[in-house]
């Protein structure tokens, strides 16, 4: 497999990502939404519970964790499960093409999606919020894409065991949205009830909320490395699990 | 003697208590259209797929193209191309992209437009693959088959799905693979898609094989007669005596209204005609029958084929 041959694929999984209207909507669109009705609602005022920081300010970093949960645990498990259904994934196994680089140029097709939301969710919080970005470019790339990495392989364990597109589906939404609204990434953590909080604590967003928001306002790695080793475990384990149960048919 | 493109020694497949595959052996000449037919669950998709190297078989011996198609898939696959029974595309994924995604896998694919024409695809290039109609997602897996330059090309259960009319055309564009100097390895239950369109033809039952030859050997090993009837009045009780006598008739029956002239070839026809024309008989509804694939399978099974 050549480099070509891995950009083609990776172009085609793109392209076909966006000739899905629904996918779409929630990889680009519905964060940014999401913003503007809770900016709308709360204004960026500093405020002391966020440590002098508005309302907005918070809430841009934590929302990258929607997105990438929706891209993890949702768009990548109903797709890799259509395809399997449908014997597309059976169809590549005639040709020279290696899952290594089906795997690959899927990842970063949900990578390139999942950016493409957070560069849509930024812009908005820039123009309508003029929300603070204290950190640095390449640290908050690099902490997305761990993050991403770490749910796409979540993603890939539901796709591997599910029978099903419907079952894939099902688990997906069933396993995002409450995390969605548990782990901060909705609803800043800072508000949440103690006892949410302890929930919270397990749930492996929670760790991709707390690594950006530390990201974003310049916090050092040496001081969000919890997070970074939860996300790396939760990437290395689930990895693992697919690498061993992913089934091509 | 070339190298033959497929060597099956004793294989054998299992699924659970099922043998699907009970050591087989054959082997397919470079150059062939090669054909495996027998009923549904008679072990087709799963000998084709041991081939391909989607599945491990349990016990015997394969090569394809003097590889072992599981130890040495990424060069086999550089080498083969194949047709899927029950696999699809992404529905939003279009005609021409699907050529240009799969000509990427290979190392030397050749050019999708010129396939995409050959096959009468050219003008659906941008249409989405669930846009497509039957017979045209059956083409562009050919197309999508062929476009790595194989050498040895898989079709399972081509035609299965299709009218007749596109699964004649099928068996054209099927040809004009092997006119390219390509292996054809087919699978299918149709006995006639068999019969017209291979020149060998493997009948499996219940995971043996249960014939290996020519149709027109396995039809000849029969020994079954074919048969001429036509339809007469009474004078044609006059010519028996001439019809008996020409070269390759076997026995003539007399019934109500009708003759019927058996034999083992079917060149005393002109001749019966001949005699028939000198007694200036009348005869209509002039019907032959050869025996077929079909009957060939009857004979070998005890059973029907099927669909």
């Amino acid at each position: 497999m050549t480099i070509r041959g891995l950009s083609v694929f990776t172009w085609t999984q793109g392209k076909l990502y966006l000739r899905e209207p629904i996918a779409t909507f929630f990889t680009i669109f519905f964060a940014p939404l999401l913003l503007v009705l809770f900016g709308l609602m709360y204004g960026n005022e500093p405020n002391e519970v966020f440590g002098g920081l508005g309302s907005m300010d918070v809430t841009v970093p934590a929302y990258l964790g929607i997105i990438i949960v929706t891209v993890g645990l949702i768009g990548l498990p109903i797709q890799t499960s259509v395809n399997r259904e449908l014997g597309i994934l059976r169809r590549y196994r005639v040709t020279p093409l290696r899952p290594l680089t089906y795997i690959v140029a899927d990842v970063t097709s949900y990578w390139v999606m999942a950016l493409a939301g957070v560069v849509a969710l930024v812009a908005v919080g820039k123009l309508a919020y003029d929300v603070r970005f204290e950190g640095s470019l390449p640290s908050v790339l690099a902490g997305f894409t761990l993050s991403t990495l770490a749910f796409l392989a979540i993603g890939f364990v539901i796709a591997s065991f599910a029978p099903s597109a419907r079952v894939a589906q099902t688990v997906g939404m069933v396993v995002a949205y409450p995390m969605m609204f548990l782990s901060g990434a909705t609803i800043p953590y800072e508000l949440l009830p103690p006892t949410v909080q302890r929930i919270a604590d397990f749930l492996p967003l929670t760790y991709v909320v707390r690594l950006m928001r530390g990201l974003w306002v310049g916090e050092p790695w040496s001081e969000l490395w919890p997070n970074v080793a939860v996300l790396t475990v939760v990437l290395v384990v689930c990895g693992a699990i697919s690498a061993r149960f992913f089934r091509w048919e | 003697m070339t190298e033959p493109v497929i060597v099956v020694e004793q294989l054998e497949k299992s699924y659970g208590a099922v043998r699907a595959v009970d050591a087989i052996s054959f082997e397919v000449a470079a150059g062939e259209i090669f054909g495996v037919v027998g009923p549904n669950g008679a072990g087709k998709t799963t000998t084709i797929e041991c081939l391909e190297g989607l599945r491990a078989a349990d016990g015997g011996r394969v090569r394809v193209l003097g590889l072992d198609p599981r130890r040495d898939g990424d060069v086999l696959k550089q080498r083969m191309g194949a047709q899927l029974q029950e696999a699809g595309l992404p529905s939003r994924l279009r005609v021409g992209e699907a050529m240009r995604l799969f000509a990427s896998f290979y190392t030397r694919p050749l050019e999708p437009a010129a396939i995409l024409e050959g096959l009468g695809l050219a003008d659906r290039k941008n249409v989405a693959y669930a846009n497509l109609s039957g017979g045209q997602k059956q083409r562009l897996s050919i197309a999508l088959a062929l476009v790595g330059d194989p050498q040895l090309v898989f079709f399972d259960e081509l035609t299965s799905g299709l009218d007749p009319q596109a699964r004649r055309a099928t068996w054209d564009l099927v040809r004009d693979v092997r006119a390219k100097g390509k292996t054809v390895f087919l699978t299918t239950h149709y006995m006639e898609e068999a019969e017209r369109l291979c020149d060998r033809v493997m009948i499996i039952d219940a995971g043996r094989i249960v014939a290996l030859d020519s149709p027109a050997a396995l039809v000849h090993a029969l020994g079954t007669e074919q048969r001429i009837s036509f339809g007469a009045d009474g004078r044609a009780d006059e010519v028996l005596g001439a019809v008996r006598a020409i070269q390759g008739v076997e026995r003539v029956e007399r019934s109500a209204g009708r003759v019927v002239v058996y034999g083992q070839s079917d060149r005393f026809l002109a001749p019966l005609l001949g005699v028939l024309q000198d007694a200036h008989l009348s005869f209509h509804d002039l019907q032959t029958e050869q025996p077929d694939l079909e009957d060939v399978f009857l004979a070998l099974t005890g059973r029907e084929m099927r669909d």
